[in-house]
């Protein structure tokens, strides 16, 4: 019903129209911001507009430690397949690291480690997608996340990200921490998702 | 008193406090968009005019992309529905949850649903909605409605949102620090999340070539909502479409940028189905409701080119007209230049008692200058205002002109009332010889006048 309707009262609004605009069409060039993108590697790149967000870099496990002793976040979730890597050195350094994220206790975790499937230099954004991310609850609930990828994965533009988005059924571009400015225009970090934002580069 | 349009009104009322939060936030605003355009693009115009022929070719060809779109939310194994009015949308949502025996859902911001009165409909049905970006809950909880595109409470200050908190058990004492605010939110926030069977959001645009439903938040709630509930519902407006994925480039670079000045806003989600079987988190059902609701009018007018509108606010914040009013002396979800002259034709049955808004403006432009998909707002002002004419609505303060005609056609009348208004100067407005003149008056500030000076100079010129 409302189908037809919906379809007929566009036709009969646009009869008047005697030519139909077409697509203009573009370059990638044209929509690509050259400064953001800078002269130096789209790794440089993506780690400038990341930190310019508040997100943090990291390839080491002993920063990471050292954030979560200093912040007093040590029990977290981690991704079994990133165990090797990344959860092993932190449950050594003494934190306490689960594989198996409980919904129930969602509100428990203080970290997550998941997988990011790429990044984009240009705008500083992590690429998380569903089908390769083991719960995506852990990627959102805990103050910390780490999204975990290597340098090759990192796209160097916004319309190459578009591009690669491929045929998973969710995807999620996170660029930085969840933050709001609803409170007067003050700018707060951590609002329904991570306050902390982190790419973890491995190897 | 002086009889004042309505949104003269709401200007003239308003609360001081609330006007400088208002005028400060928007002009915060204003700067961050201009920092971001200008120094990231060589020229930002370019992109802004290459974003308006995207969407001019798309709405006239928005029958078939809608069809294209249909096709791909099916493939992508999301159910389409289609609702031609408001009616219908209510309907069709609540039905999707009636048949689902859902009775708990939170929402992301939609301006689609505010157009609809979709919390209203759904809780009169004994279903619990619960609006989950900061701003939205705010005024969920005071009963408020938004005042802004993008930030729904920038009419309001800290110390009335801890009193709310308080007031509605959120915290148990008061506390006006924004941190504090944000922080009682996300423990009360997250736990309903989790307890929600369905969450509903909007969609900032569609790929008619893949049927990616994007969304853009910054808070991150909708994501949050998402994950534990096992039904998505996306109300989305039918001029929501983009041809493919590929043009997205251009929207997304645009929307953030000239809504808070972000290169692109935090979460950035493109969703074209329910869950994957193997995700343990996400929704097992996806719906669209494809939304018309006068869209199609529009469409018919010659204000189409306000179709373009991706929502970002930026006339809103650089309007004089809007940071003087506030968002709420335009009667409808959408405030500002967008507003006066989306809502008197969106809500088309409302055209007379809306049609102030398109003559509260100075034509100065700035609305168009700052517009991301290029609409020429000032113009389309002015159709609006030569519609109101033919229709002939009254409106207070509109000068008869047979008076006018008389005076203007007789020299010596016309000299003697030129000299004699002088006298205008120093008298209130309600000694206005007649009421349709004080209503005038009383809209205004005149400069002092100097009526039958400029004859003296003359005559006084050629006699020299």
């Amino acid at each position: 019903m409302s189908r037809d309707s919906i379809l007929s009262k566009i036709r009969s609004a646009l009869a008047d129209v005697e030519t139909k605009a077409e697509h203009p069409g573009f370059e990638d060039a044209a929509v690509v911001s050259r400064v953001r993108l800078g002269d130096g590697s789209p790794i440089a790149a993506f780690t400038r507009n990341f930190e310019a967000v508040h997100g943090r870099v990291m390839r080491h496990a002993d920063p990471l430690v050292a954030l979560l002793k200093e912040q007093g976040r040590t029990f977290g979730y981690c991704d079994p397949e990133l165990m090797n890597p990344l959860g092993h050195a932190l449950t050594a350094a003494g934190c306490t690291v689960e594989t198996r994220y409980d919904r129930t206790r969602y509100d428990d975790y203080e970290f997550g480690i998941t997988r990011a499937t790429a990044a984009i230099a240009e705008t500083g954004s992590l690429v998380l997608d569903d089908a390769r991310t083991s719960d995506r609850l852990a990627a959102l609930s805990p103050w910390i996340h780490v999204a975990v990828l290597r340098e090759e994965e990192v796209h160097a533009t916004l319309p190459e990200a578009i591009a690669g988005l491929g045929n998973s059924r969710n995807i999620i571009w996170v660029t930085g921490p969840s933050k709001t400015a609803d409170v007067e225009g003050i700018l707060i970090e951590g609002v329904h998702g991570p306050g902390e934002q982190i790419a973890f580069f491995l190897d | 008193m002086v009889n004042r349009q309505p949104i003269d009104a709401y200007a003239h009322d308003i609360d001081e406090e609330k006007q400088s939060s208002v005028s400060g936030g928007s002009a915060a605003s204003t700067d961050k968009r201009y920092s971001a355009l200008f120094s990231d693009y060589e020229d930002p115009n370019a992109l802004r005019r290459l974003a308006s022929r995207i969407k001019d070719h798309t709405l006239h060809h928005l029958d078939d992309y809608l069809e294209q779109a249909e096709s791909s939310l099916k493939r992508n194994g999301c159910h389409v529905h289609f609702a031609d009015t408001d009616d219908d949308a209510r309907d069709a949502v609540l039905s999707i949850l009636r048949e689902r025996e859902i009775t708990r859902l939170t929402k992301s911001k939609s301006m689609a649903s505010e157009e609809i009165h979709l919390n209203d409909h759904l809780i009169k049905n004994d279903i619990e909605v619960l609006e989950s970006d900061l701003g939205e809950f705010i005024i969920q909880l005071d009963g408020d409605v938004p005042s802004h595109i993008v930030r729904p409470i920038i009419h309001k200050n800290r110390r009335e949102i801890a009193r709310t908190f308080q007031r509605e058990g959120i915290a148990d004492d008061y506390n006006d620090d924004p941190e504090a605010i944000t922080r009682r939110a996300r423990v009360h926030l997250r736990e309903k999340y989790m307890e929600a069977e369905a969450v509903i959001t909007g969609g900032n645009f569609i790929s008619a070539e893949s049927g990616r439903v994007v969304l853009v938040t910054n808070e991150g709630n909708s994501r949050f909502g998402m994950a534990p509930s096992r039904v998505h519902i996306a109300l989305v407006g039918i001029e929501k479409l983009v041809p493919t994925d590929r043009d997205l480039a251009v929207f997304l670079n645009l929307l953030g940028r000239s809504a808070t000045g972000q290169q692109l806003t935090v979460y950035t989600e493109f969703i074209s189905g329910p869950k994957d079987d193997s995700q343990p988190s996400g929704p097992e059902e996806m719906h669209v409701v494809l939304m018309n609701n006068g869209r199609t009018d529009v469409l018919a007018s010659n204000c189409r080119e306000i179709l373009r509108c991706i929502r970002c606010s930026a006339c809103q914040n650089v309007c004089p007209v809007y940071r003087q009013a506030s968002g709420h002396a335009y009667r409808s979800p959408y405030g500002g230049p967008v507003g006066a002259v989306l809502s008197p034709i969106l809500f088309g049955d409302r055209f007379p008692e809306l049609a102030d808004l398109p003559k509260a403006s100075s034509l100065c432009g700035a609305c168009n200058e700052v517009c991301p998909v290029d609409i020429p707002l000032p113009d389309l002002l002015l159709r609006l205002r030569d519609k109101a004419k033919r229709e002939h609505i009254p409106q207070p303060g509109d000068l008869p002109m047979a008076p006018f005609a008389t005076l203007a056609t007789s020299p010596a009348i016309w000299r003697t009332a030129m000299t004699m208004s002088k006298a205008m100067n120093h008298l209130p407005i309600e000694m206005a010889p007649v009421r349709p003149l004080q209503d005038w008056l009383g809209q205004r500030t005149l400069p002092e006048w100097r009526g039958g000076d400029f004859r003296k100079w003359l005559k006084k010129r050629q006699s020299d």
